[in-house]
């Protein structure tokens, strides 16, 4: 099923939980290079969709690719090949800004004379140099996000898995984030995002809207709004979501 | 190195978090020092009211002999036992001694007399104690009165052995040495998982090409070097400070303790797979180590005066097969041939403990 344009590929993915269906029979495919929006409500499945394909979790069903590997077999080079951000900017507040770094850089198997010379780019390009030395747990919510996307990066991974990655950021630090994600994006990187911003969505090549454990649209923004005769992502998001209640 | 990598982090980790710090450096001396002076269990200056209801000569040698035991003060002379209740009550005494009209007489015509003696038993420790410690020097009284006048065949000259002056600083260090080694490595490294999984960072560590093995050697590794050092900090103080004696090899103790390490990081890793939390870490430790370690040990309350199911519940904790080590080591000096069943144990509960804790890893993980 792999085709070399394809960064992301699932089929009939599903995750249960007991019961509990959180993930059904997904299946998407993202292009080398995209900006890919992964859109829902809270609780709709999108954060147990990431977590199987950056290795973190085990489908119970169907089957994904990832950078060309198996999900569920694969974790190991799946997890060489991607970098993620987690919800809750998860750094070490303990840890001085570029102790943040190099520890991640270390724990990707960088070895040492790239270690340095990455997290000094990492450093420079995320303006982060004045503060290197700083406790992280001292930094202001856009400044420990763009702490986290560096040390996501240092490994120079082709994906990169954003899972709310503008939670609790002021506006001017988000649109920077966004002018970021898409220099990434420019350097054929691959990136998978969710948001509750719907601003945000209207920046991603295509969106997927899950509800429920279900992927119920999938297209670029502006076919998705001419299909439902809506002006705004917004307004096209909240549309589906009634629509699906009334089913 | 990456498994260096996570070394060096929980160590700054500790040295950066000044609650830990307490944890590991403060409390073991805080506690050899609070159980080691405060918890003495030798009791002295008893303070004692007597009624001598025969006022003789004898009646006074007794008395007297029970100061002489350097365990009992004569608070006052009362006139009878009633009196001791509001004595007791306002704590003014623990124990009374009433010895009854015809005291000498009985005693110079060498028949039975019966001698009373009150203990307030609201602690029943103490109590205990200065009944033991009457009963030596009534014992002691007879058995002069006696060898004054005949020759006594069969006489009973207790000794211990192993611990010669029953000193309480041999029992308590190496119980001291029990529990902390099994809070520092059991409470700490639970705590300190349950710490990555609530900052979100323990996903962030998996979501990189790192074993989960690597993550969790990387994170324990620290606190074996903790509990060594603390370890070490109480077994130095109870030589120094308290006069407690190494008999046995150094080498089998720090073997031991390696050992005895096993379960209870095994334990404080099972208790990281229930605890979602850092609070509920806590909770759970204390429950799941430090009660039990002190309570069902043999460190307090010796196993063999326990109920049956005691009995079974202080055979599978780590802390009962330790104990037995480092006492065995420490004060008797034993080799390690009789020590092997006590490592035998410990191994066995450590892999049952890191067995459960590996299967719940998994189910969580899935």
């Amino acid at each position: 099923m792999t085709a070399p344009e394809y960064a992301v590929e699932t089929r009939d993915l599903t995750r249960r939980f007991g019961n509990f269906v959180a993930v059904n029979k997904v299946t998407i495919a993202v292009r080398r290079g995209e900006i890919f929006g992964f859109l829902g409500a809270n609780g709709a499945g999108k954060t147990t969709t990431i977590r199987m394909l950056c290795g973190l979790l085990k489908p119970t069903g169907g089957e994904g690719r990832v950078a060309g590997f198996d999900i569920g077999r694969e974790g190991e080079k799946v997890k060489r090949h991607i970098g993620y951000m987690s919800q809750k900017f998860s750094l070490y507040n303990d840890l001085k800004v570029e102790e943040n770094l190099y520890f991640f850089g270390s724990v990707y198997g960088l070895p040492e004379r790239q270690l340095k010379t990455q997290v000094v780019a990492a450093l420079e390009r995320f303006g982060l140099s004045d503060v290197r030395q700083e406790m992280t747990g001292r930094l202001p919510p856009g400044w420990k996000q763009r702490l986290a996307l560096g040390s996501a990066l240092l490994h120079e991974p082709e994906i990169i898995f954003l899972d709310e990655p503008t939670g609790g950021v002021d506006p001017l630090a988000r649109r920077s984030f966004w002018d970021t994600i898409h220099r990434l994006a420019a350097d054929g990187k691959t990136i998978f995002v969710t948001t509750h911003y719907m601003d945000e969505a209207e920046y991603c090549d295509r969106i997927s809207i899950m509800r429920d454990g279900r992927v119920i649209a999938l297209d670029t923004p502006s076919s998705l709004k001419e299909r439902l005769g809506k002006a705004t992502v917004q307004d096209l998001f909240i549309e589906l979501m009634r629509r699906e209640e009334v089913e | 190195m990456r498994l260096w990598a996570i070394i060096k982090k929980e160590f700054f980790h500790i040295l950066r978090d000044p609650r830990s710090l307490m944890i590991v450096l403060l409390m073991p001396l805080l506690q050899i020092f609070i159980f080691g002076y405060a918890v003495d269990i030798d009791l002295k200056n008893i303070r004692i009211a007597v009624v001598d209801g025969d006022h003789s000569e004898a009646s006074r040698r007794l008395v007297s002999a029970f100061v002489q035991s350097g365990h009992f003060e004569v608070r006052r002379y009362v006139e009878k036992a009633a009196d001791f209740e509001t004595l007791f009550r306002t704590g003014d005494i623990k124990g009374g001694l009433t010895i009854p009209q015809g005291f000498g007489e009985s005693v110079a015509t060498r028949r039975e007399t019966p001698v009373q003696v009150i203990v307030d038993g609201s602690d029943g420790n103490v109590g205990q104690i200065i009944l033991q410690y009457s009963e030596a020097v009534l014992m002691n009284f007879s058995a002069g009165l006696a060898s004054q006048r005949m020759q006594t065949l069969v006489e009973v000259r207790p000794r211990f052995w192993y611990n010669e002056s029953l000193e309480s600083a041999n029992f308590i260090v190496p119980g001291l040495a029990a529990i902390i080694l099994m809070m520092v490595s059991a409470l700490l490294t639970s705590l300190a998982i349950a710490r990555e999984k609530e900052t979100g960072t323990l996903e962030q560590l998996l979501a990189a090409p790192v074993h989960p093995i690597e993550v969790i050697v990387g994170k324990v590794i620290p606190y074996v070097a903790l509990a060594l050092l603390d370890g070490l900090l109480i077994i130095g103080a109870g030589l120094l400070i308290f006069g407690v004696p190494f008999r046995g090899s150094p080498a089998l103790l720090l073997l031991g303790t390696l050992i005895y390490l096993f379960p209870c990081l095994a334990l404080g890793l099972f208790i990281s797979t229930l605890a979602k939390t850092q609070q509920l870490a806590m909770m759970l430790a204390l429950v799941m180590t430090i009660l039990p370690s002190v309570i069902l040990s043999g460190f307090v309350f010796p196993v063999l005066s326990m109920p049956r199911l005691h009995q079974f519940l202080s055979s599978i904790i780590p802390a009962t097969y330790y104990l037995r080590i480092i006492r065995g080591i420490l004060l008797k000096g034993v080799g390690w041939t009789t020590l092997a069943p006590e490592a035998l144990a410990l191994l066995i509960i450590g892999t049952v403990l890191l067995g459960l804790a590996v299967k719940n890893f998994k189910v969580r993980v899935g």
